[in-house]
């Protein structure tokens, strides 16, 4: 028997997730994803944006592990060095995913913890050592701006707070990729806006490679270097948009009409794209 | 703040004087034939002084079967719980019994508990278990059941063993209902090692508890000693029921919402 992995290190050196003709059914309901081809490089902020049900959530629950793929296939690698790794259909490679952190739609918080204890929820059940955790908990919520909150209970706490604690927490592992499942679709939109600008700050420092699922094209244009529209019924990847305004991207950004341009853009193929589903 | 202390110190003690007064009242308006219906308060203190030592004694009989019963259903219904809420073919398979056992009727159970294991402490103990373990199960298991999806993904995301999910997740998730259980339990532990003890009770061994006691006074028409036993079990109730509460401030106020402050 031989090893031959699928390594191609010339080719795509820099290749963090890909999709390959990726079909998901639920047990053996309709197709909700199907023929989903898409390959991440590394770095690349992904936003995802399509109707409801077209399955966002779906894709990225498939690649945090949380439900299989039905078929085709989901490649991972895990660092720049190591040849990539496939995880085959129902298969959940779990060396692949150490290095993933997911943001849900609500700040999904522990309400008997404290922030800081919120935060070191993910070391704590890997056992990190005590000394350690506390310094990564502190860097992960200077990052969020939350040191002073440290020791407050999550009902005492904003909507953004909470959802600030929830990205410190996603990012206390320091993850390779960094899914975030409409996070601020909850959020007023100055906070929303404001936390935005915060992320990209944050990404600046550590470069994750990101999907975001929004509903938000302005949300969508600000945050991504790519982004992809997904028709509905099932989920097709329908178009991908290319957004070219340089990072860092400040509140400026919202001013340059490139940045009006595209949002006018992304929104008129989302349009059409929701008309042709709602037949 | 301290206005609002000091009204509800005063209000509940303004009260308590005007119910003793009505009493009074009520009682002298009583023609003389009469007035062995009701005793006066002061009649109720000279029966505690009278009756003290025996009062006690079968207060802490009471107090003892009535802690042992819900220490044991707390115990054991909390670990069948985690049981029941591990496994849906388990769930599916006790459940039924679990209501067949609230079912049961006690005043009918007493006659059989009393043949089975003798008089006194220890059918009083297995007859306030029985009534405190059907809403502390109930209780329970639903709490370990519903905890929050997206919490459980959470969970499942970081890889937590099945051991941490239930120990860092469903258990912490369940207190709340576990101290809605708990707050039912507390008012019928009491009451249950009362009828216990009126229906299994003894002066073999440890002499009997209040239950007991009430059989004697009223057979011996003893009314200012019966009314002098309501207020021991009264005051016992109430230790029960603020001990829970004590406990269930101290474990949810800083993060559940019922004790959210409105001023905050
Ligand atoms: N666990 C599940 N079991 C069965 N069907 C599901 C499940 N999760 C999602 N679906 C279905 O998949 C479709 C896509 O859902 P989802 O991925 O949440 O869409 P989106 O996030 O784009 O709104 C919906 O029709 C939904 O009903
Ligand atoms: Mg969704």
């Amino acid at each position: 028997m031989s090893f031959a992995v699928t390594t191609n290190p010339s080719a795509r050196p820099s290749i963090a997730i890909e999709f390959r003709s990726v079909v998901k059914r639920y047990g053996q309901g309709p197709v909700i994803v199907d023929d989903f081809s898409l390959s991440a490089a590394r770095g690349d902020f992904i936003a995802l944006i399509g109707p409801s049900g077209c399955g966002k959530s779906t894709l990225l629950k498939l690649v945090a592990g949380l439900s299989p793929v039905t078929r085709g296939e989901l490649i991972f690698s895990t660092a720049s060095s190591s040849p990539l790794l496939t995880t085959a259909p129902s298969s959940t490679s779990a060396s692949s995913r150490d290095d993933l952190a997911y943001v849900f739609q609500e700040p999904t918080l522990l309400p008997w913890l404290s922030v800081a204890q919120n935060v070191a929820l993910p070391l704590d059940l890997r056992n990190t050592p005590a000394t350690q955790r506390t310094q990564l908990v502190r860097d992960a919520l200077a990052l969020v701006g939350l040191t002073t909150h440290a020791d407050y209970y999550p009902r005492q706490l904003s909507g953004g707070q909470k959802m600030r604690v929830s990205i410190a927490r996603a990012l206390v592992l320091s993850p390779q990729i960094l899914l975030l499942d409409e996070p601020f679709g909850a959020l007023d939109e100055m906070t929303r806006d404001h936390l935005n600008e915060e992320l990209l700050a944050i990404r600046e420092r550590l470069r994750w490679t990101a999907f975001f699922v929004t509903h938000s094209v302005a949300e969508a244009v600000f945050l991504a270097n790519r982004i992809i529209i997904m028709s509905a019924n099932p989920g097709r990847l329908h178009r991908e948009i290319r957004v070219e305004l340089p990072y860092p991207r400040t509140p400026a950004t919202r001013r340059d009409p490139a940045y009006h341009q595209l949002v006018d853009e992304v929104s008129q193929l989302l349009r059409s794209v929701e008309d042709h589903s709602t037949v | 703040m301290p206005r609002q202390k000091i009204f509800s110190v005063l209000l509940p003690a303004l009260a308590g004087a005007l119910f003793i007064a009505i009493w009074h009242f009520i009682r002298v308006s009583l023609s003389e034939d009469f007035r062995f219906l009701l005793p006066s308060p002061t009649e109720v203190i000279s029966a505690f002084r009278e009756h003290g030592d025996e009062l006690w004694r079968a207060t802490l009989n009471t107090t003892t079967g009535a802690t042992l019963g819900f220490l044991g259903a707390v115990t054991i219904s909390f670990t069948l719980s985690l049981l029941l809420s591990l496994s849906p073919l388990v769930r599916v398979t006790f459940y039924p019994y679990l209501m067949l056992l609230q079912m049961t009727p006690i005043i009918v159970f007493a006659p059989i508990l009393v043949l089975w294991v003798g008089p006194g402490l220890k059918s009083v103990t297995i007859i306030t278990f029985l009534i405190c373990f059907f809403p502390l199960a109930v209780n329970t298991t639903q709490g370990l059941v519903s905890t929050d999806r997206n919490l459980v993904e959470l969970f499942r995301l970081y890889r937590a063993t099945k051991f941490q999910e239930i120990l860092r997740l469903r258990i912490p998730a369940a207190l709340p209902y576990f101290f809605t259980g708990l707050r039912i339990a507390a008012t019928l532990a009491p009451i249950g090692a009362l009828v216990g003890d009126y229906t299994a009770g003894s002066s073999a061994g440890d002499g009997g508890g209040l239950g007991f006691q009430t059989i004697i006074y009223s057979s011996q028409a003893k009314y200012p000693a019966l009314f002098a036993t309501a207020a021991a079990c009264c005051a016992l109730g109430f230790i029960f029921v603020a001990g829970v509460l004590s406990l269930s401030w101290l474990t949810l106020h800083k993060w559940h919402d019922s004790y959210e402050r409105a001023d905050t």
